[in-house]
């Protein structure tokens, strides 16, 4: 099996490795990289665990092979940290209890990130578009739009 | 004189006791204190932990039928495959376990009883390699007669999915019936149902249909175990019950030499339970793979489609009804058969058949009842635990049928429902009696909210509005015995570890324990840190299920705390000869009511004790341990009427309500508004209640709405994804959630509390049921109620 050697910004640094065509970005993230923030959830892109950013954009990463990463520039909720929206973000879930198990936290987290970094003022329909792809079975949403709506009006 | 006056007046200057001033902490709504590890992506769950380049991986080799005959089993071809180390079959593996029935088994060995049943692992040193060794694997198939549903099992010609039941296993409260498919049949009999039938004005029979769901935990469930030369078996799980998954597995390979205190659980964060991580069901598989390749450690991680057709589903039910009422309103017989398809495997399933056999009557008084709860095998995936344990089933007939029995006798269904709720004292369905409830409050404050009475219109022509409001009950399902227990250190300055084996699994354990702790010893939450559990380090928890934990292992949390207090106080009493009863804590320091310049940190002697006089130290280390088992309890009961024990510790009770628009024509719903009220006897953080209520009410709407599992004729789930079998997304939120919290104490809870886990998604098919009846006029009296189904019953009613 042909072998490929790729780099890709990796949360602000540099990594470069060697990964078979087969291999799922998702899996190479966890497996070979130690980042665990992404989750296996569903394997197919129906649930959105595993979201990250690629280039700015939220990816499920369960659907994109590590190959498709080569040259980009890739963020986890892990580098994510230091984001000023995802700071406001984590400031306001923790006050709402916009989580529970926190499985599907980091997922959307970052989903809502891509959403105010690109529009800092969404309606209420423009968030739950958002935040759509992202499956939670505990908290009923409610209370993710309503820590997204508090950190949009910056209370 | 007065001389109760005397004795309770506050002397001078004396600061009065701190319970006479209220909770500090308790009843607050603290932030969670695993809130900040969640959202910052740090909170470590199973999948997550590293084990070095040494880990193996574990793939199955499954049934493709229901049911047959395993004739041969070739694994050479596979163990040839370049990093295959192990492939593993049930010849080493012959015990059967389960927690109440020990009907399953670690690998199906001479026959399979459902699609996707385990025949054999193959362990590799990759995920892709296992994969590939597992379709490697031949086995030869005799394929037998199957049966697929519940009812049609208990015919006299049906295939028997269990012929050796009767050298099964089990705890003394069920009652199998070998020969036939009946694993456990639960009856209640009480009062003269003849009479109460005879003294009814109108009587009402119908059929109520529930089918299987699965829990949909976005973790899948995941185990790696380790089998070392020491003799030591651990195991890492994605779990809800790490004491009972070690119990489990102690006695399921105790012929490899194995006791309970060689085998060790450790339970990180878990990414949803819902009741499907509850007892054991992978990991046994994980655990035997461990044994067998010694020395390294294997992992086993489900896929999202053996999620749904390999742990547990939640138990399909058909409930016949007959109910007699007068024209009072009140209930004067119920006659409920509950037939439960419970699977190939009903090791936990059957007592989710007993627990709502115990209780479906549902929160109200009657005198006249019988219920036959029946536990059936069949070919279909094992099933279990599922959050409201049977309750959900009952309810939809039973709240249904009350609403039609009222409509139709002309009394205003929530009138009804007030004038036959159950009150404090009155005799449950097995003979004990009724603990405190704020049911009467719960009914009266959802009405209120929801304008009950007032028909409202929709601003769309083409959309109708419906009301509905149920009510509901849930005493947690465990067995008499099961109990919790917490162990308290104090460290130098003053913080505190809390160990407790309780699990996280969402519903905030660890936040409401450590305000607990924090309660009675006067330290801050942010001071107190609660981790998840390690069955070698921390105290013994049954399982974390049953809506029970905040009320037993939070007894046993407050045990321990005040075992630290006495401790405390003992101390100063001895070392600075001051009255123990004129000492207490605050604000981390023991003070005395005598002496108001007395102050002593805890900082200052919890750990190295307290300097004498003599420059002697006394003292030592503080700690603290609790326990707490529900000693009232028992389980044993004349098997023909239910009557006799006390199998349930207390309910908790409520009432939900809906205001629902429904488009005439599609069929599409709308819940406009949706108000809970439960009776959580006092709510220790209020807010962390309030997330039960919405997200139990979204899940239990995803059940009546949107959820369809679908099987093809052998048997086979034809939907095992999140594509085809839709939970809810953000778009399919309520517009309006109202959480509403009661607070009538329970007599024997921490402060008051009892819990609310699982009763926020029972009462939501009957609500949707009735509402849509209230809206359009139709019944549809089999879950799911799509639009499909609102629409063609429409479509139907008209011609």
């Amino acid at each position: 099996m042909k072998i490929h050697n790729i780099q890709f910004k990796l949360n602000g640094e540099k990594v470069a490795l060697a990964v078979e065509p087969s291999d799922v970005l998702l899996d190479v993230l966890r497996g070979k990289l130690g980042i665990k923030s992404p989750k296996i959830g569903c394997d197919r892109g129906d649930c959105g665990t595993c979201t990250i950013l690629m280039d700015g954009r939220a990816v499920r990463s369960c659907l994109a092979l590590a190959v498709e990463a080569d040259g980009a520039e890739i963020v986890t909720l892990e580098g994510a940290n230091t984001r000023k929206w995802t700071q406001k973000l984590q400031k306001k879930f923790h006050e709402k209890n916009a989580f529970q198990c926190g499985f599907c936290a980091p997922g959307v987290i970052l989903s809502a990130t891509e959403l105010l970094e690109k529009n800092s003022k969404p309606t209420a329909h423009e968030i739950k578009e958002a935040i759509a792809g992202n499956l939670c079975r505990c908290t009923g949403y409610e209370p993710i739009v309503a820590a997204i709506e508090e950190t949009v009006k910056g209370r | 004189m007065d001389l109760q006056k005397l004795i309770t007046k506050p002397r001078k200057g004396v600061k009065p006791h701190k319970a006479a001033e209220g909770l500090d902490v308790v009843g607050k709504s603290v932030l969670r204190v695993d809130g900040w590890e969640k959202i910052t992506g740090a909170a470590k769950y199973t999948d997550d932990l590293e084990f070095g380049p040494g880990l193996l991986y574990a793939a199955l080799v499954e049934s493709p039928f229901a049911h047959a005959r395993i004739k041969s089993i070739d694994v050479t071809r596979a163990e040839k495959l370049h990093g295959v180390v192990k492939v593993v079959t049930g010849r080493n593996f012959t015990a059967k376990f389960g927690l109440y029935m020990n009907d399953r088994y670690v690998f199906a060995t001479d026959t399979v009883r459902f699609v996707g049943e385990q025949v054999a692992a193959v362990v590799a040193t990759d995920p892709k390699t296992a994969l590939r060794g597992a379709a490697l694997v031949k086995v030869e198939y005799e394929e037998l007669p199957a049966v697929m549903d519940a009812v049609k099992a208990l015919e006299k010609d049906s295939p028997l999915v269990h012929p050796d039941l009767k050298s099964y296993t089990h705890v003394p409260w069920f009652f199998p019936k070998p020969g036939t498919n009946i694993a456990h049949w639960r009856k209640i009999r009480k009062g003269d149902l003849a009479k109460g039938f005879k003294d009814a004005d109108l009587v009402m029979e119908d059929i109520y249909t529930v089918p299987r769901y699965a829990h949909c935990a976005i973790e899948p469930h995941s185990a790696i175990g380790l089998y070392d030369a020491s003799g030591r078996l651990t195991m890492w799980t994605s779990s809800q019950s790490p004491f009972t998954q070690r119990h489990v597995f102690a006695e399921t390979l105790k012929s490899f030499g194995l006791s309970h205190k060689d085998v060790r659980v450790i339970s990180t964060y878990i990414g949803g339970g819902f009741g499907g991580k509850a007892g054991v069901t992978m990991e046994i598989i994980a655990a035997a793979l461990a044994i067998a390749v010694p020395g390294r450690p294997v992992k086993l991680l489900w896929s999202r489609a053996q999620e749904f057709y390999n742990t547990y589903q939640r138990l399909g039910c058909t409930a016949k009804i007959k109910m007699g009422v007068s024209k009072a309103g009140k209930i004067t017989a119920l006659d409920f058969k509950l037939h439960w398809d419970s699977g190939a495997y009903v090791e936990y399933g059957a007592n989710v058949v007993n627990a709502a056999g115990l209780s479906a009557s549902g929160p109200y008084k009657v005198d006249n009842l019988s219920i036959d709860s029946m536990c059936t095998y069949t070919n279909l995936p094992p099933c279990g635990a599922y959050r409201g344990f049977g309750y959900s089933e009952f309810l939809f007939g039973l709240e249904s049928h009350i609403t039609r029995m009222a409509r139709e006798l002309g009394i205003d269904p929530v009138e009804f429902r007030l004038k036959n709720a159950i009150k404090e004292g009155d005799t449950l369905p097995y003979g004990a009696h009724m603990n405190p409830t704020g049911i009467r409050d719960a009914i009266e404050r959802v009405a209120k909210e929801i304008k009950w009475g007032v028909k409202e219109k929709s601003r769309d022509p083409r959309k109708v509005i419906g009301k509905a409001q149920v009510c509901f009950w849930k005493s947690p399902a465990m067995p008499p015995n099961a109990s919790s227990s917490a162990f308290l250190k104090f460290n130098e300055d003053g913080s505190i570890n809390l160990l407790v084996s309780g699990m996280e699994i969402g519903q905030g354990l660890l936040t409401v324990m450590a305000q607990i702790a924090s309660e009675v010893l006067s330290v801050p939450v942010s001071k107190i840190r609660v981790e998840t559990p390690d069955t070698d380090r921390n105290p013994y928890e049954w399982q974390t299920v049953g809506s029970h934990v905040t009320w037993g292992c939070g007894n046993a949390v407050k045990r321990a705390a005040l075992e630290a207090r006495e401790r405390i106080l003992d101390l100063v009493q001895r070392v600075h000869c001051l009255d123990k009863s004129t000492l207490y804590l605050e604000d981390e320091h023991v003070k005395c009511r005598t002496k108001p310049d007395f102050a002593l940190r805890f900082s200052d002697f919890v750990i190295n004790g307290i300097q004498a006089d003599d420059h002697t130290f006394k003292g030592g280390p503080i700690m603290g341990s609790g326990v707490f088992m529900p000693e009232f309890s028992s389980a044993i009961s004349d098997p023909e009427t239910g009557q006799g024990g006390h199998p349930n510790v207390h309910y908790t009770t409520g009432s939900a309500g809906i205001i629902l628009e429904v488009d005439r024509e599609t069929g599409k719903m709308k819940i406009k508004k949706v108000a809970l009220a439960v009776d959580c006897g006092k709510a220790i953080n209020p807010d962390l209640v309030r997330g039960q209520i919405v997200g139990g009410l979204l899940q239990g709407f995803a059940t009546v709405l949107y959820e369809d599992m679908r099987y093809n004729e052998g048997g086979r789930q034809l939907n095992p994804n999140f594509s085809d079998y839709k939970i809810p997304t953000v778009m399919d939120m309520p517009d309006m959630v109202v959480p509403i919290i009661i607070e009538v104490a329970q007599p024997d809870g921490p402060y008051g509390a009892r819990g609310v886990g699982e009763h926020t998604m029972i009462p939501c098919a009957p609500l949707i049921a009735n509402a849509v009846e209230d809206a359009l006029g139709v019944r549809i009296r089999s879950m799911p109620v799509t639009k499909e189904k609102v629409a063609l019953a429409v479509k139907a009613a008209k011609k």
